[in-house]
């Protein structure tokens, strides 16, 4: 929260009246830390980018490898060439990106058939991964994994907070803190979703969620929802521990079992005393 | 007495400045009746202070809010150090509850405050309300003051609403609409109700402002009112007590409220007030932020009402759908006019009850020694049927949250709590009258025999038998000093008929009484402690 911390240029101001130090020294300091700062965005924003890159150009022994990995792990209920069957739908088409999401968020392969298939610890290695996403989007064109500005976290947190209020808060919550669908299925909470992994669940629309199509919402208006996401994941709230976002619900257990419960033992000890 | 006091006074600046103050209002006179009154000492005593005081901390808090905050639904825009909020429009009621979060000193603290003592404030009124119910405290003299405190509770949750609502954030733009549909769904005066409550069509620019009178005037002033009565009642009555050596419907054992009282008192509230701000300063209450400007298109997953409106909505959610249907012109949402009855229903009776209860015993008596719950079973076994009634509705508030955390289906939770709602407090009352008349039982042989040792002794007759240790005086007075309670038979009245009216109440009264040991006599007692400290089986 750069802007909340209001106080520290106050600081700063008052250090240049004494005057303790060279006047430039301020302006070197600014410039140090915005090299640095700078770096480090530059760093962190490279790393996902080169690594989708590598997905997106795929080569042929890419999709033999995944073809491999795909007849081991998912034929079985996808089918062989992924065409489907009666355990699991056909693949053609879904895309580079529902593959990436599914499995990297452990979703796939599928354990047991349920309301909806849930998350796991991710079953596949990053390389498994890409070469399926590589098999997958052979068979035919579908979205592919997004990259570079899509991803980027330097939206609008404004405007994306408003799209997802507008957009998504009715199943996953205003704070992403997940909510319940019907027939035992759920919209997950968003915590600790990776910008890639939210871009693909909008383009995709994975199981019960709806597919949110570049017409639906541009690629700089899903990167706002991701600068949110991300902004109220990295900023915990500033009133203290959150309850789990889940509002007045926690709220309400909280205040009786904690809050009443600290109260009446307060009660119970004061009176006890004076027998 | 009065020789006394100037002597005292002499002695220093205390002294002469209460002789000052004493001798232009004469107060000591108050100070001494006052002071001498008894208050005795149980910690279930202390729940009614605590909604006092937590009423206090929400006056303090709630005074500096309201130097910061704009009841008003203007467009502003919000140019504040929250970034998604940045550049957003909205009323300058956010926008002020915004202000006063981030850039006023203190002032999320001070709102995290007046949010939490508001919770704890109902809380404690009604866990207040069920110590009173279930010890029979609000037998005569003290019915009026039942519905008074009762009264009190409503307005509480009054004021929870109308202050929920003031930020004009998403969620509490919500909890409006559906009491806007509310309204909407009363037959015939609905519609127009809700315009004149929102000064034009849903959700207007008047509501905010309309209910901020409402919160920090009107009814502010009816609860201090209603606490002053209540409180004023309690003076008049003089507390009630559990039974115990020494204490009679005519006495009062306890502490006098100078100065012990009043000192244990006011180090309660600082207790109460300081568990309040822990509480605020550690766990987020109604994050505003996150939810954003109000907007009737969108809405979230795991909107609520605070806790103490839960039961109104989960009554809402329990009614199965289909309820709605047109005739002469008009539709008519029984899926909406129904919950309303039963709630309405429900908290007439719950008012009400001392006088309903009265009318069914016939009990005429003043009761100033508390009744154990186990002693009457039948109102202890209503009580947790309403219990659990209200905690059904309470549930189901909550059904979606219940369904995500226990991975259960939502209409499963639903249909689960329906049924619930109408057999759970049948279970309820049947359970407990049984466990009730289960404990009596027990008291009632802990006082004629004692307890069993363990130790088992052969008679010169070869009987075996086991030693029952008898119970202290102290102990054996607490079980059996109850009054003895007789059902009202039917009787003809003055010209000699019996009316269906009498009968109809006789018939309830037994049912009130049905199942109830009579309490040990003096004469039992006394034949089983004769009966030496050797007791053969029974
Ligand atoms: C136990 C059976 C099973 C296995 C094994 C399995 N899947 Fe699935 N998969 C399903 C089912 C069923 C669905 C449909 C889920 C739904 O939409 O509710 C699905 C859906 C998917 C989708 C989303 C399709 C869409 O329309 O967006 C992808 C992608 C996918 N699976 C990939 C894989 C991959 C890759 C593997 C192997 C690593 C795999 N699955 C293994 C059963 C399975
Ligand atoms: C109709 C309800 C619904 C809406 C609207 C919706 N989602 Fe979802 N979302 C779901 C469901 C259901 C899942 C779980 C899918 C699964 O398990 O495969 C999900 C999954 C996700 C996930 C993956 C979470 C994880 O833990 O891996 C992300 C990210 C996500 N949604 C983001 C969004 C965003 C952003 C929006 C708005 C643009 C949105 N959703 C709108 C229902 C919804």
């Amino acid at each position: 929260m750069p802007k909340l911390n209001a106080p520290s240029t106050k600081t700063a101001r008052k250090n240049r009246k004494v005057g303790r130090r060279h006047p430039l020294a301020t302006v070197a300091l600014i410039a140090i830390g915005l090299g640095l700062t700078g770096g480090v965005y530059a760093a962190v924003n490279a790393a996902p980018a080169t690594a989708s890159a590598d997905t997106t150009s795929a080569s042929q022994q890419q999709i033999t490898e995944g073809q491999k990995v795909f007849e081991a792990n998912c034929a079985s209920c996808h089918g062989l060439n992924a065409v489907g069957s009666a355990n699991g739908p056909s693949l053609i088409g879904v895309g580079a990106a529902a593959v990436d999401f599914q499995v990297g968020t452990g979703r796939m392969p599928m354990a047991a058939s349920g309301p909806q298939a849930p998350q796991k610890p991710v079953q596949l290695n990053d390389t498994q991964i890409a070469d399926l996403a590589a098999y997958v989007a052979s068979l035919a064109p579908g979205p592919a994994i997004p990259t570079g500005p899509q991803i980027s976290t330097n939206g609008d947190a404004a405007q994306g907070a408003e799209l997802f209020r507008i957009n998504c808060a009715m199943c996953h919550n205003v704070a992403g803190a997940g909510g319940a669908l019907t027939e035992g299925k759920y919209a997950p909470p968003l915590a600790g979703v990776t910008p890639t992994h939210i871009y693909e669940a909008m383009i995709t629309g994975p199981q019960n969620m709806p597919v949110f199509n570049d017409l639906n919402l541009t690629p700089a208006q899903k990167s706002d929802i991701i600068t949110y996401l991300t902004y109220i994941q990295q900023n915990p709230s500033p009133g203290g521990y959150a309850l789990e976002d889940l509002g007045p619900v926690s709220e309400g257990l909280f205040l009786w079992i904690f809050g009443l419960g600290a109260i009446v033992g307060l009660a119970v000890w004061i009176t006890a005393k004076s027998n | 007495m009065t020789t006394e006091i100037p002597r005292l006074q002499r002695t220093g600046f205390t002294g002469a400045a209460a002789n000052y103050i004493d001798e232009r209002t004469s107060i000591s006179a108050v100070v001494k009746e006052f002071g001498r009154k008894i208050f005795p000492d149980h910690w279930s005593f202390l729940l009614g202070e605590v909604a006092l005081y937590s009423f206090v901390v929400i006056l303090l808090s709630g005074t500096f809010l309201t130097f910061f905050f704009q009841a008003s639904m203007t467009d502003t825009v919000y140019n504040g150090p929250w970034v998604p909020l940045d550049g957003i429009h909205m009323s300058a009621a956010l926008n002020s509850t915004l202000q006063i979060s981030f850039e006023v000193r203190g002032g999320l603290l001070v709102r995290q405050i007046h949010h939490w003592a508001a919770l704890l404030f109902v809380a404690a009124i009604g866990l207040h309300m069920l110590r009173i119910f279930f010890t029979g405290a609000f037998r005569k003299p003290r019915e009026l003051n039942w519905v008074i405190g009762f009264t009190l509770f409503i307005l509480a949750m009054a004021e929870g609403f109308t202050g929920y609502s003031l930020p004009d954030d998403l969620l509490s733009g919500n909890g409006l609409a559906i009491i806007n549909g509310m309204i909407k769904g009363v037959p015939l005066v609905g519609t127009w109700i809700s315009y004149l409550l929102f000064g034009g069509l849903f959700p207007g620019t008047a509501i905010v402002g309309r209910l901020y009178t409402l919160h920090i005037l009107l009814l502010p002033a009816l609860v201090l009112a209603f606490i002053a009565i209540h409180l004023v009642f309690v003076v008049v009555h003089k507390h009630t007590q559990f039974a115990g050596p020494g204490r009679t419907q005519g006495n009062v054992v306890g502490y006098p409220i100078l100065p012990v009282y009043a000192a244990k008192a006011g180090g309660f509230f600082f207790i109460v007030f300081g568990v309040i701000v822990l509480l605020a300063t550690f766990f987020t209450i109604n994050p505003v932020w996150l939810y954003g400007p109000f907007d009737p298109s969108p809405i979230s997953a795991g909107t609520q009402p605070d806790w103490y409106i839960g039961f109104a909505d989960g009554m809402l959610r329990l009614i199965p759908p289909h309820w709605e249907f047109v005739w002469l012109n008009r539709t008519w949402s029984f899926n909406i006019i129904v919950p309303i009855l039963i709630l309405g229903l429900f908290i007439v009776i719950v008012m009400f009850y001392p006088l309903i209860e009265g009318w069914i015993t016939g009990d005429k008596r003043e009761h100033h020694i508390l009744d154990r719950p186990r002693n009457q079973a039948t109102r202890t076994a209503i009580g947790a049927a309403g219990v659990t009634f209200y905690a059904v509705m309470w549930a189901a508030a909550s059904g979606d949250i219940i369904a995500t955390h226990f991975k259960f289906a939502v209409e499963g939770v639903t249909h689960v709590l329906q049924i619930l709602l109408i057999l759970g407090p049948v279970i309820a009352y049947f359970l407990t009258k049984r466990i009730c008349i289960a404990l009596q039982k027990k008291d009632r042989s802990l006082a004629l025999h004692g307890y069993e040792s363990g130790r088992i002794v052969r008679l010169a007759g070869g009987e075996y038998v086991e030693v029952h240790q008898p119970l202290d005086e102290y102990e054996r007075w607490r079980l059996v000093s109850q009054e003895a309670d007789k059902p009202v038979i039917v009787r003809p009245d003055s010209r000699g008929r019996i009316t269906g009216g009498r009968r109809f109440r006789a018939s309830l009264s037994r049912w009130f009484f049905d199942d109830r040991i009579e309490p040990l006599s003096q004469a039992e007692i006394d034949a089983a402690s004769h009966h030496g400290e050797l007791e053969g089986g029974h």
